[in-house]
């Protein structure tokens, strides 16, 4: 594997879909930090054959538990003084706003543009997520 | 402030206490004739639906309130692209109380999240209607003298039929509900309300399409309408569509006691010739639904009084 170097400290979003890291960029607007920020695209994988990775310097503080929703593979590393301290196992949130869209035809939100997207977590088991207007289960972005 | 925008809005309690009140006006209507004198009910219709609308005004004038309101998105600020926030924002300073129906789902309850009134969901696309589940279960308690132990046959679209989703999500409150699902393969019930209601429950329930084997088991017959368009091709609507329609031949095998239930309104899924059986409940339905709305009204108007 492409040796990116260690991290002292910060955080390592694992196992991204392959091809995904860039939306996950965009979603937590890394581009907007001053550290650096490194972005593994296609690196192998025993669990998932190609998966990218995020590296993220620095101490981070921002809501990971979202990246469940778009994602549930994703495992999320804190390191401090160049070991893992934590993997943290994301929870899926119970309200999400702004993350999932609505696609149902019949929702208030596809004629009110201005109304945010909430999802509610109906249920944890199957991660299933309903839109707060008209229950319509959400079932993935494509 | 206490709105209803799904049945599920109201607890068993509240509908209880809901029941007990429409009772109590059913019997004595002249008790409750000035009730809301000075109180005013809008009608925020953004499409047509003649009977709920009136059904909502004449529970209003019942009380001694008055009404205003649109009756089509045509003839409110909706056409000039006003959204249902600032809509009810405005209509909270005009009336006391506000029904909404509007075609698109949700539209009631984003309503609900801007307004200082009270807002009852009056039908939101196909999706809850909570007033009819009420009229439903005040018919049914009418009708039984009880709303646990029963065996309730659901017959027709189950697929999209808003007024079965919410009567099955009300009534699985109540003790050793069973359900008789009597419709076409593709018009069962949507997954969902299987799976996170009925079995997520252990509530009882069998899926059947043919309604005379099953008629004998049934103390309330909820039926409704099966549109042609719901079907893949014409010839499997002409093979099935008699299946699912109402005779009094169809009736011969029916428990004295079973009372037959549609929220209207009618095509021909219950022929004409079912009206002059005693067990046949559907026009008594839309008056009960009046009362229902009464005491709905009066029960979210106390409420909010108190509140101040």
């Amino acid at each position: 594997m492409l040796n990116i170097g260690g991290l002292h400290e910060g955080v390592v979003i694992d196992h991204i879909v392959a091809g995904h890291a860039m939306d996950i960029y965009e979603y937590l607007e890394l581009g907007k930090l001053d550290c650096c920020v490194a972005i593994i695209k296609n690196a192998s994988s025993k669990k998932m054959g190609r998966k990218d990775i995020i590296k993220i310097e620095g101490p981070f503080a921002l809501d990971l538990d979202t990246l469940a929703v778009l994602d549930p593979n994703i495992t999320v590393n804190i390191i401090r003084d160049n070991v893992i301290v934590e993997k943290r196992k994301l929870r899926l949130p119970e309200k999400v706003t702004n993350i999932l869209r609505c696609k149902n035809p019949r929702c208030i939100t596809s004629i009110e543009q201005e109304l945010p997207h909430v999802f509610l977590l109906t249920n944890p088991e199957k991660s299933t997520y309903r839109c707060a207007y008209c229950d319509e289960e959400y079932k993935g972005q494509n | 402030m206490k709105h209803v925008i799904t049945p599920l809005d109201l607890s068993v309690e509240e509908i209880n206490d809901i029941l007990a009140l429409a009772k109590d006006i059913m019997k004595h209507p002249e008790q409750y004739a000035h009730a809301c004198e000075g109180k005013k009910l809008a009608t925020c219709f953004y499409e047509p639906s003649t009977r709920t609308r009136l059904s909502f005004e004449a529970a209003m004038l019942n009380l001694g309130g008055k009404t205003l309101g649109f009756h089509s998105a045509d003839s409110s600020s909706a056409s000039k692209g006003e959204s249902v926030a600032d809509t009810i924002r405005i209509i909270s300073c005009y009336a006391d109380i506000c029904a909404m129906r509007h075609p698109k789902e949700g539209a009631p309850y984003v309503a609900s999240l801007y307004s200082r009134i009270p807002v009852i969901n009056a039908g939101d696309g196909g999706h809850n209607h909570p007033t009819q589940t009420l009229t439903d279960l005040l018919t049914i308690s009418e009708r039984k003298g009880r709303l646990d132990n029963l065996t309730i046959g659901l017959c027709g679209d189950l697929k999209f039929g808003r007024t079965v989703h919410s009567l099955i999500n009300a009534m699985v409150r109540y003790p050793n509900i069973r359900f008789v699902l009597i419709s076409p393969d593709e018009l069962r019930i949507p997954a969902y309300l299987r799976e996170e209601t009925l079995d997520a429950k252990n509530i009882p329930y069998k899926e059947v399409s043919k309604l005379e084997d099953v008629m004998p088991e049934l103390d309330i017959l909820y039926m409704t309408r099966v549109q042609k368009e719901r079907f893949f091709n014409e010839e499997d609507y002409i093979r099935l569509k008699d299946s699912f329609i109402l005779t009094p031949k169809k009736l011969e095998n029916a428990k004295k006691d079973m009372y037959i239930l549609h929220p209207l309104p009618r095509v021909n899924e219950i022929s004409v010739e079912v009206d002059k059986d005693p067990r046949a409940s559907y026009f008594e339905q839309a008056q009960y639904g009046v009362y229902a709305r009464m005491a709905l009204i009066l029960t979210l108007l106390e409420q909010n009084k108190k509140e101040g």
